[in-house]
């Protein structure tokens, strides 16, 4: 039932996790028919899947409850042929028994994380790229087409490749105003846009547990930008702790053994690293704010689901408190969630945001992937805080986007240009 | 197959081959399919053929999971994909979705070359360089999916996956 490599005896967590939900000996190179855990759809790759589903024959779904189709990528809907896509995901929701997350809930994978349906050691596909985000939650987790998605929603089950695994470490101890977003950055441009593909990154080092869970979901969101299959990380306190009345599920971390086989190993200083850019077009054409510093920007995005989870909107809020957004400047800032968007309210950043000349949408997808709420105008530069920075993302290929940390982002509206956010945090 | 190749080059991600503006209003993949390439080449789609073929450098497909992708692009004509690498989801989304991601060097295509392909042999040449393309045979379960005509078909005919002991 397996091809590739024979007789290892130290696994990866990626093997690990394959092998069990496979039930054979998983190695790296080999394939497997693995049980999905929880799979997910957006509005993107729903109308598809359901199309493919219908296409395969399909009557019932095999796990219902572990299905979540989530409505982020235009929401509320832009326009009449969008809104008929959407129709099609409730009704298939309504009719299946499928779990819908309608207009402001928020980014699918924000949401399928606070609603619990990602554990670690779990196996859950996503529509989506930016699935590999769980791998912050030790997680194997990653995105597939709608196809692929159709095909687990029938049969409850996938073929895998078992990934080889690189393994990626950051030490040191992050300076002020340097943040998740930034190691992130740094990564993807040491590693490259296609560094990592077919590979599992597993993400370590004491930098890493350094971080919140939330900047340890910036960093793993970020895995399918250097082309990996996953970005896994162990499991700490502050995983259980988040985990915590979410979930009814035994919780079992799984780590990678001592001998564990990688094909490559990583290390990065973390230490003197300073707020870092990707120029536009590439995500791996990075360099440290000062080289780009003075560029101006008409438009800035704060939110994704890189960057739009509460300590990314804290560490916004506190470069704009007080201040005003430059004359000329569009601030959009779009929560991950509806839960994130009240603990923010809560806390006052939402009025911070608004005061500061900002406009603050719907949760959601927001703007990152060109389909509303501020799509640039021709010859604009925008600074953003998501994963990407490809000509036309945003929706115009006129537009030049920039990416960067929400405090980068925050400090370059004020000023107009893009600025290091290091002057305004103390 | 037969057909002309039409160069890009490296890391050519999914928002390129079909941009975000397009995907999200239709599931009308002919109205998709003239906008295929757009951003990178305006043209593209007014000098493609039925049957010709998209050759690329490392990293073809990068970025989203979007299957519009591989679909727009089989439902402008495309016939294949040569590329030295795919990015992996698009890599699946392709072979699902029926059309031939063939990997291989292919520093020496050039734009316009005449290509051959007989993936059933598993054989391809340059016709207009006179040279033979040695390729990477796919996984056994992604030739099955697409001999069969894609993930839609296959499920239809076996309801789920069965790997068979092999190596």
């Amino acid at each position: 039932m397996i091809m590739g490599r024979k007789n290892s005896v130290g696994k990866t967590i990626s093997e690990k996790i394959l092998g069990l939900h496979s039930g054979i000996d998983a190695s790296a190179g080999g394939i497997v028919v693995a049980e999905i855990d929880h799979m997910m759809a957006q509005d993107g790759t729903a109308p598809i899947a359901i199309r493919s589903f219908e296409g395969m024959g399909g009557e019932k779904l095999k796990h219902p409850e572990m299905v979540s189709f989530c409505i982020d990528h235009n929401a509320p809907s832009p326009s009449w042929s969008v809104s008929q896509l959407h129709s099609l995901m409730r009704d298939f929701a309504r009719k299946y028994g499928v779990e819908l997350n309608d207009v402001g809930e928020g980014v699918c994978h924000q949401v399928m994380l606070e609603r619990g349906h990602v554990v670690p050691g779990s196996l859950v596909v996503g529509a989506d790229s930016h699935t590999c985000t769980y791998g912050a939650l030790n997680a194997f987790a990653t995105g597939v087409g709608s196809k692929d998605l159709a095909a687990a929603m029938l049969s409850g089950s996938l073929w895998f490749r078992v990934p080889e695994t690189m393994k990626v470490k950051a030490r040191g101890k992050l300076g002020k105003g340097v943040f998740a977003k930034d190691i992130a950055l740094m990564m993807v441009g040491g590693i490259t846009a296609d560094g990592a593909t077919y590979r599992a990154l597993e993400i370590g080092g004491d930098a890493i547990r350094d971080l919140e869970l939330d900047g340890r979901l910036t960093i793993s969101n970020m895995a399918v930008e250097m082309g990996a299959k996953v970005g896994l990380m162990e499991v700490d306190e502050k995983v259980t702790e988040f985990l915590m009345g979410r979930t009814n599920a035994k919780i079992a971390p799984v780590t990678a053994d001592a001998d564990a086989t990688y094909v490559e190993e990583l290390e990065f200083d973390v230490g003197k690293l300073v707020p870092q850019v990707a120029k536009p077009h590439r995500v791996d054409s990075i360099c440290a704010v000062e080289e780009v510093s003075g560029t101006l920007v008409a438009e800035g995005l704060i939110g994704t689901c890189t960057n739009g989870r509460l300590s990314d909107l804290r560490a916004a809020a506190e470069v704009l408190k007080g201040k005003k957004v430059a004359a000329g400047v569009r601030l959009i800032v779009a929560p991950a969630s509806r839960e994130v968007m009240l603990a923010a309210l809560k806390e006052g950043l939402i009025t911070v945001f608004i005061e500061a000349g900002g406009s603050v949408m719907c949760p959601g997808c927001a703007s990152c992937v060109g389909t509303h709420q501020g799509v640039p105008g021709d010859g604009e530069n925008v600074i953003s805080t998501a994963n990407r920075n490809f000509k036309g993302r945003m929706g115009n290929p006129e537009a030049f986007i920039y990416l960067a940390s929400p405090a980068t982002v925050a400090a370059s509206c004020i000023e107009g240009r893009i600025a290091d956010p290091r002057r305004y945090l103390s | 197959m037969k057909g002309k190749a039409h160069r890009f080059g490296d890391d050519i991600n999914t928002d390129y081959i079909i941009a975000g503006r397009y995907k999200f209003k239709t599931l009308d993949m002919d109205e998709l399919a003239c906008h295929v390439m757009e951003d990178l080449d305006p043209d593209f789609c007014n000098r493609l053929v039925e049957g010709d073929f998209v050759v690329a450098g490392r990293n073809f497909g990068c970025g989203s999971s979007r299957e519009q992708a591989p679909i727009a692009l089989k439902h402008a004509g495309v016939a294949a994909v040569f590329a030295d690498s795919f990015a992996r989801i698009y890599f699946r989304n392709s072979i699902n979705s029926g059309l031939p991601a063939i990997v291989c060097d292919t520093s020496s295509i050039e734009d316009g070359d005449l290509l051959e392909v007989d993936l059933e042999a598993g054989v391809a040449r340059n016709v207009s360089k006179g040279q033979e393309i040695e390729y990477a045979p796919l996984p056994k379960v992604m030739l099955e999916i697409l001999n069969e005509g894609g993930l839609v078909e296959y499920m239809k005919n076996h309801r789920g996956f069965a790997l068979e002991e092999k190596g």
